[in-house]
């Protein structure tokens, strides 16, 4: 009976029947997903069908928004575990962080691509889009930079994770081809990562009168590089977290001990980059005497960033590793990862056209922030998807592949 | 203006839309009440555009074009708005509808208005202490170095040798990063177009202007407020005026050397910034910022990347090392591959 669809049912029903499979999706969490995306994708043939006016709040004033800020500013930010954990790994030889790296290869490869597709819905002619890469070149302009950027990160992203996918499929010579191109696709793909983190800030270095002076800086490439790097460690702490906790059967001899180790490691890593940032922030604001604007009520969201979202997790971090407290070192982690997106917000809306009244401020519409939630979501269910079916939280010894199917689906997490 | 039937049904169900799902995000700001935010068919970037890409290669002689605006003539009498939605056919009105604002009670200037789809220059009312209100001409000011051009990363906008700044609308993306580095907010959107939306803003009439006419704004104004002609001469006839008629301006050429300098030059009788110009821009041209970030990360890419791939080179050849060490028979993960 199964002979036709038994590749099917092992592979992507996890060996269960149809019917089983969709009963066994019956859950809460699923359902929460199924009602934002009832929602969310007739937002996106709303804007498809009528325009960035009627489904969004931008404006001449205000020309990006909540897309551009949340879905690529942060979302880039929050995509770069597979650029620091890869360097760390694949370049410096920290082979103990290995068990990170293909779950961050995971999360930066989804992270590209749903921050390109949000972006689709916020470009005006996005159908022209390949215009960019082989049709019309703007070489003296920074989002250039980025967009190329982007396509190639993508590229190598795909690569860095390929092995695990052939894996899955059992191809074994082409994973050990694209297993060779991995480190080559790290040094390519540190090198590219860099340039367009620090991109995503100095695009704001043409706002100079625009942007609130306190955010406004010389640095602003720097602090978003550097605010990558700590928000790609951050984002490994809380992510690796949640997935041993919500995927704990997928990992085999689970050492938690060994675990948390690892994490104390990265909160080291993470407290370093969260201090240099802080002393090139103070530097900053002595250097431009912008000190007299933080008597304001910018100023105060500026010291709300710099000290609650920066310093303190910082100390958060030092505490947490110096007393071995691994709790408080992914609390840490959520506390910087939730900075980074103040930041961001902060940098694309908030103190951009800061002079304008309030009438004439951007605030997100609904739709906006659904689009965005939508978008998140089918992040989220993609990333599991994968992880219930690839060996991305552990490497497999040779003999998984041919494991039961049966016995793969009693690991598999509701899906 | 006139629509034909299938704009109209086009703009009726982007309406409807706006109605159904958002009426009261139009409502918030005040700046929303301004219809021509809502325009849609912009014809004057594609006219200009197909022009300059004939003329490309045979430019009129001489040095480029620019215009003098003596904030201390104009009356307001909003021509010059009339007479660029007549020539660009963007939405108008009877040209006695827009001379009577100046003494409307609900008028315009009762609030500071922008650029928007629909209009690409609108006049602005400053109120002054124990003197007559100032009124203000504002457009694209068509700068030396043009920050949207730099910004465009489809390389859509041109600085002609005439002067004007152009825009063309066959490439553009719709990325809108024009808009946020142009540090006089000029650049507008068409939002309500849902499958080809432009980017508007003034033209300088590149069309007329190659033909030896001035813009129609220019043409247009009764008051002698606006003058056109070469740049540099309109700089010196500038800082003439600033010298024959002591305590008649501030002792200041807006335009002159702002952001390296730009088409449009202004003559004020306060001080610029009372009158709704951002006098912070500097003098640096704005691409200048970029381009210098550009090379230094032109120079990390170069510069870094040998180190990197070295060192990469290095680290395979160690971990195999390592392997063929430790593990003579191959190592569990590769044993495969070796026998």
């Amino acid at each position: 009976m199964n002979t036709t669809n038994s590749w099917f049912r092992d592979k992507i029903l996890l060996g269960m029947t149809p019917a089983q499979y969709v009963k066994s999706n019956l859950t809460l969490p699923n359902l929460v997903a199924a009602i934002i995306l009832c929602i969310s994708i007739p937002v996106m043939v709303y804007r498809i069908m009528y325009g960035l006016g009627p489904a969004t709040n931008l404006s001449d004033n205000y020309p990006w928004g909540l897309w551009i800020g949340f879905d690529i500013l942060v979302g880039i930010a929050l995509a770069a575990p597979g650029l620091t954990l890869g360097t760390a790994v694949h370049l410096f030889g920290m082979e103990k962080y290995r068990p990170f790296v293909r779950p961050a290869i995971l999360s930066s490869l989804l992270g590209y691509i749903f921050a390109v597709f949000a972006l689709m819905f916020d470009l005006g002619r996005y159908y022209r889009i390949p215009y960019l890469l082989v049709w019309s070149w703007g070489f003296t302009s920074i989002l250039f930079l980025i967009g190329w950027h982007f396509f190639l990160y993508i590229n190598i992203s795909v690569v860095e994770f390929s092995p695990v996918v052939f894996e899955w499929l059992n191809l074994k010579k082409w994973k050990d081809f694209f297993s060779k191109l991995t480190i080559w696709a790290t040094v390519f793909g540190v090198i590219i990562a860099a340039g367009h983190q620090s991109a995503l800030g100095a695009l704001y270095l043409a706002a100079r009168t625009k942007l609130y002076p306190l955010w406004y800086s010389p640095l602003l490439p720097i602090f978003f590089l550097l605010s990558a790097v700590f928000a790609g460690i951050s984002m490994v702490i809380v992510e690796s977290a949640l997935s041993h906790r919500f995927f704990a059967d997928r990992v085999k001899g689970f050492d938690h001990e060994a675990f948390d180790r690892l994490t104390i490691g990265l909160g080291k890593a993470a407290a370093s980059a969260l201090f240099l940032y802080f002393i090139l922030k103070v530097f900053d604001l002595v250097r431009s005497e912008d000190w007299v604007y933080l008597n304001s009520g910018y100023g105060y969201l500026y010291l709300v960033e710099v000290l609650g979202f920066v310093l303190f997790p910082a100390m958060l971090f030092l505490y947490g590793v110096r007393n071995q407290r691994v709790t408080l070192v992914r609390f840490a982690g959520l506390i910087t990862v939730l900075g980074v997106i103040l930041n961001r917000l902060d940098v694309s809306i908030v103190a951009f056209n800061w002079f304008l009244p309030a009438s004439q401020k951007y605030y997100p519409r609904w739709s906006e922030v659904m689009l965005t939630l939508g978008v998140i979501t089918l992040l989220i269910l993609s990333y599991r998807f994968i992880v219930n079916r690839m060996a991305v939280l552990h490497e497999p010894a040779e003999s998984e592949a041919q494991q039961e199917p049966e016995a793969l689906a009693k690991k598999a997490v509701n899906f | 203006m006139t629509i034909d039937r299938r704009e109209f049904l086009k703009r009726t169900a982007a309406l409807a839309g706006v109605t159904l799902l958002g009426g009261t995000s139009i409502a918030h700001a005040a700046d929303r009440k301004d219809f021509s935010r809502y325009f849609t068919n912009n014809t004057a970037n594609e006219r200009d555009w197909k022009i300059w890409e004939e003329k490309k290669n045979v430019h009129l002689g001489g040095e480029p074009f620019g215009i003098l605006v003596d904030t201390t003539f104009c009356i307001g009498c909003r021509r010059c708005e009339w007479a660029c939605n007549d020539w660009n056919k963007n939405p108008n009105q009877p040209v006695e509808k827009f001379e009577a604002s100046v003494n409307d009670k609900n008028s315009v200037f009762n609030s500071i208005r922008r650029t928007h789809a629909g209009n690409f220059t609108v006049v602005n009312r400053f109120e002054e202490k124990d003197r007559d209100p100032v009124y203000v001409k504002k457009q694209c000011m068509h700068c030396v170095d043009p920050a949207c051009l730099n910004a465009c990363f489809v390389d859509a906008f041109r600085k002609t040798p005439e002067g004007p700044v152009i825009y063309n609308p066959n490439v553009c993306i719709g990325c809108r990063y024009c808009m946020v580095s142009c540090p006089f907010g000029i650049p507008a959107y068409e939002y309500f177009s849902a499958f080809q939306p432009q980017v508007t803003k003034c033209t300088m009439c590149y069309d007329r202007v190659v033909e030896g006419r001035m813009p129609a704004c220019v043409e247009n104004c009764p008051a002698g407020a606006l003058t056109f002609g070469s740049r540099s001469e309109l700089i010196k006839t500038a800082h003439k005026r600033i010298d024959n008629n002591p305590g008649r301006y501030v002792n200041h050429v807006y335009g002159e050397h702002e952001v390296g300098g730009t088409s449009w030059l202004y003559l004020s009788p306060v001080a610029f910034n009372q009158i709704g110009f951002q006098t912070n821009v500097g003098t640096t041209p704005v691409p200048d910022v970029t381009k210098a970030y550009l090379f230094g990360v032109k120079l990390f890419e170069m510069v870094s990347a040998w180190p990197l791939v070295f060192g990469a080179y290095y680290a395979v050849t160690k971990l195999r090392d390592h392997r063929k060490e430790h593990y003579p028979d191959g190592t569990p993960k590769d044993s495969g591959k070796k026998s």
